[in-house]
């Protein structure tokens, strides 16, 4: 899994986001999103919302992302 | 043995603070929990310490429960707060202290000001 990969994943579900993903060991990650449909939403619902464009990578049988450390927030 | 959901609810009705977790409290066995524990631990905040590597059932179903993949999973008064990330927001914006007294939870307010400090 590459940091490109994880940014396409949370693009195809926030088109408009500003994404930054890092992370180079293929396992370790973190990553910013930056979005306006977080306005008003809590810090809970704003990561399940990128976690759910994860579709399953984070976790289950095909969990490849061990790691991904997110920051959500609206754009000031 | 009832079903995770209603076995993770009675967790959550009978302690304030619930922490679900890979390890012990004491023994933490991922870098994310144990962040989280130690933070618990050194705000000496009394909590129930769930270790999901020991209980397949629940590690699957605290993840359904809370529609979260990840864990460790922070639980006060029974409403999810957070994972490492949010957890570690909160405790450096002092959210957690908030969120703490609200729902009077004991905790050192002078040990949660020292990690902000180390952090600052």
């Amino acid at each position: 899994m590459q940091a490109s990969d994880i940014e396409a994943l949370i693009r195809e579900s926030f088109p408009d986001a500003k994404i930054q993903v890092v992370g180079d060991d293929g396992v370790h990650f973190s990553a910013e999103v930056i979005d306006e449909s977080f306005r008003g939403k809590n810090r809970v619902q704003q990561q399940r919302a990128v976690m759910a464009a994860l579709k399953g990578k984070m976790d289950g049988p095909n969990g490849e992302i061990h790691a991904l450390g997110l920051t959500t927030k609206a754009p000031d | 043995m009832s079903d995770a959901k209603t076995r993770i609810e009675e967790t959550n009705n009978a302690n304030t603070v619930v922490l679900y977790m890979k390890g012990t409290k004491d023994m933490p066995q991922c870098g994310f929990s144990s962040r989280v524990a130690g933070v618990l631990n050194y705000m000496g905040v009394e909590y129930a310490d769930v270790n999901v590597l020991a209980d397949e059932e629940i590690r699957q179903g605290i993840k359904d429960y809370s529609d979260w993949p990840t864990i460790p999973q922070l639980y006060v008064k029974g409403e999810f707060v957070g994972g490492c990330d949010i957890i570690t927001e909160m405790t450096l914006s002092g959210e957690l202290d908030e969120m703490f007294d609200t729902n009077d939870v004991n905790y050192d307010k002078e040990a949660a000001d020292r990690i902000r400090e180390a952090n600052a």
